[in-house]
Order: structure tokens, then C-alpha cells, then sequence
């Protein structure tokens, strides 16, 4: 009886540490993830993943901080977006204003198959 | 016909995305601040830089009609190249000055206030950066105007000047 005792004892601690880890892997791919998306401020080429600007180490840690409260990617993206506008993004939501970047290379995709197909054709 | 027709089209392709990426070369690459003139501030809690003691932003901005929310550090060079500005702003009883003291020493903020004079009413320690980031800063230093409802009036974005004092009176009219 005792020895059930002790053994359900360790088995929740496990557990707890187990699901307190998966918790604590699971926001830091998070983090990683909305921070690869993430244009720096400061050096404007890089993600705020890559950089290690002062400003680009700060909101890693609001990201942080907004993951560990709960907030969803897209409540976080929204959030960021609100304080700095649709630049801050690395991935251009698609409107009519981005509809060129994001048709163009479809376009231009279709239109060099329909060359090679047609090409083919008559060879 | 159809060959000519094919190639004035291939042509004219080439002369539209021709276009649109000349017409880009012209757009500057250097972010331009998103206008959040008219926002309201985010509230924020931060630590006194003279006593330590926790402020939360409502407490911060209750009491004078208008603010000038300045964030600064002692390491940063157009901070300093400003300072005179803020000091001469200071004169102004329309305005109460708020710093943010962003990433920096404690005693190396103090002496530089010492040193130069201290133009703020409250300074306001980000040891982390979490405080700018959360109000939308993107660099060192910036200047907010905030009337006392805690709208954004206008945003200074890099180093004060003197055309910027004489925008900030005008606004203040």
C-alpha cells in the first residue's frame, strides 16, 4: 500500500515536470516561429530571430511575455502590427494592395509552362 | 500576325514590370514609421528612476494638459545632441516632460542628468526594452507628444531639433 503511495507520488511529479517541459518547448517554438516573422527594426534585412539588436532582443521579450499569457500567433501578429503598422511582417497578408506580389509569380509561372508546353507541342 | 501580336504582348510585359520596379527604385527602403497620430498610448507599469518606486502610465499622465514622452539613454549619442532641446522645452509650463530611460546604467543615467541637467519630471527605468517596444518605439531616442486624455498628438521620430520645438508650439497652440 505504501509502496503504491510512493509510486503515485513520483509518477505525478513526472508528469507535472513532463507537461511543465512539453508547456515550456511548445511557446518557445512559439516564440521562435512569430520571431522568424518578425522584420528587426533596427537592421531591417533580418528577422528579430537573427538579429541581436537591442531593439530586435526587446520584442523578443514581449513576444515572450504575450505567449506566456496566452495570447494566439495571430492575436500577437495583430498586436504588433497595431503598434507598427503591416511592415513590421515579414508575410504580406494578402489584400488587393499585395495582390500583384502575391499573383505576380503565378502569372509569370503559368505563362512559362504554357511557353514550354506550346514549344513541345509544335516540335 | 500572331507572332507579332505574341512578341507586342511579351513586350509590353516586360515594360510593365519594367515600370512598377523602376517606380519602387524610387520609394525609400528605410521604414517610415506607421502615422499613430491619434492612437491612444498603451498603458504600461515601469520603476521610478529616483526612488524606485512602481508607476503605472495613468498615474504618469493625470494632472497637466500636455506631454512630451521622451525615451533616451546616456550611451546614445543623439540623445545627448538633444538634451538641449528637452532642457529648453522644460521652460514651457504647458508641458510636463516624462523619460524613458531605455537599456541603460543606473549611475551612468544619473550622471548624465548631472551632468547635463534634468529636463524630466519622472524618468521611468526599461531596463528590458519591453516598456518602448510596447509603445511602438523603434529606435533611441523618440519623442511622443500626448494630450492628457493620453492620445498621441504626434510622433518625433530620431533627434529633436529646433524645427521640432517650433512644431511642438504650434501643436500647443
Amino acid at each position: 500500500m505504501k509502496l503504491i503511495k510512493i509510486l503515485s507520488i513520483f509518477i505525478f511529479i513526472f508528469l507535472f515536470f513532463f507537461k511543465a517541459n512539453s508547456e515550456e518547448k511548445k511557446n518557445y517554438d512559439l516564440v521562435n516561429k512569430i520571431s522568424k516573422n518578425i522584420r528587426c527594426l533596427v537592421c531591417q534585412g533580418q528577422s528579430i530571430h537573427d538579429s541581436q539588436s537591442d531593439f530586435a532582443l526587446s520584442m523578443k521579450l514581449v513576444i515572450e511575455e504575450k505567449v506566456s499569457i496566452g495570447l494566439s500567433e495571430k492575436e500577437i501578429y495583430n498586436y504588433l502590427k497595431s503598434q507598427y503598422g503591416e511592415w513590421i511582417l515579414y508575410d504580406p497578408v494578402f489584400e488587393l494592395k499585395t495582390l500583384l506580389l502575391w499573383l505576380l509569380p503565378l502569372v509569370i509561372f503559368l505563362f512559362g509552362g504554357w511557353i514550354i508546353f506550346r514549344n513541345s507541342k509544335i516540335t | 500576325m500572331k507572332k507579332k501580336f505574341n512578341l507586342i504582348l511579351i513586350l509590353l510585359f516586360f515594360c510593365f514590370c519594367f515600370f512598377v520596379f523602376f517606380q519602387a527604385l524610387n520609394n525609400s527602403n528605410v521604414y517610415i514609421p506607421n502615422n499613430i497620430s491619434g492612437k491612444v498610448l498603451s498603458d504600461f507599469k515601469g520603476i521610478k528612476l529616483e526612488n524606485k518606486e512602481v508607476v503605472n502610465s495613468e498615474d504618469l499622465f493625470s494632472g497637466n494638459d500636455y506631454y512630451l514622452l521622451n525615451i533616451w539613454a546616456s550611451w546614445c549619442l543623439p540623445c545627448r545632441k538633444e538634451h538641449s532641446i528637452l532642457m529648453e522645452i522644460k521652460d514651457n509650463n504647458k508641458i510636463k516632460l516624462i523619460g524613458i530611460n531605455y537599456k541603460d546604467n543606473e549611475l551612468n543615467a544619473k550622471k548624465f542628468l548631472i551632468k547635463n541637467g534634468n529636463p524630466f519630471s519622472e524618468i521611468i527605468q526599461d531596463k528590458d526594452g519591453m516598456i518602448s517596444i510596447n509603445l511602438g518605439a523603434y529606435g533611441v531616442p523618440e519623442t511622443y507628444l500626448i494630450n492628457k486624455k493620453r492620445k498621441i498628438i504626434k510622433k518625433f521620430v530620431g533627434q529633436l531639433n529646433k524645427n521640432s520645438i517650433k512644431e511642438i508650439k504650434l501643436l500647443l497652440k
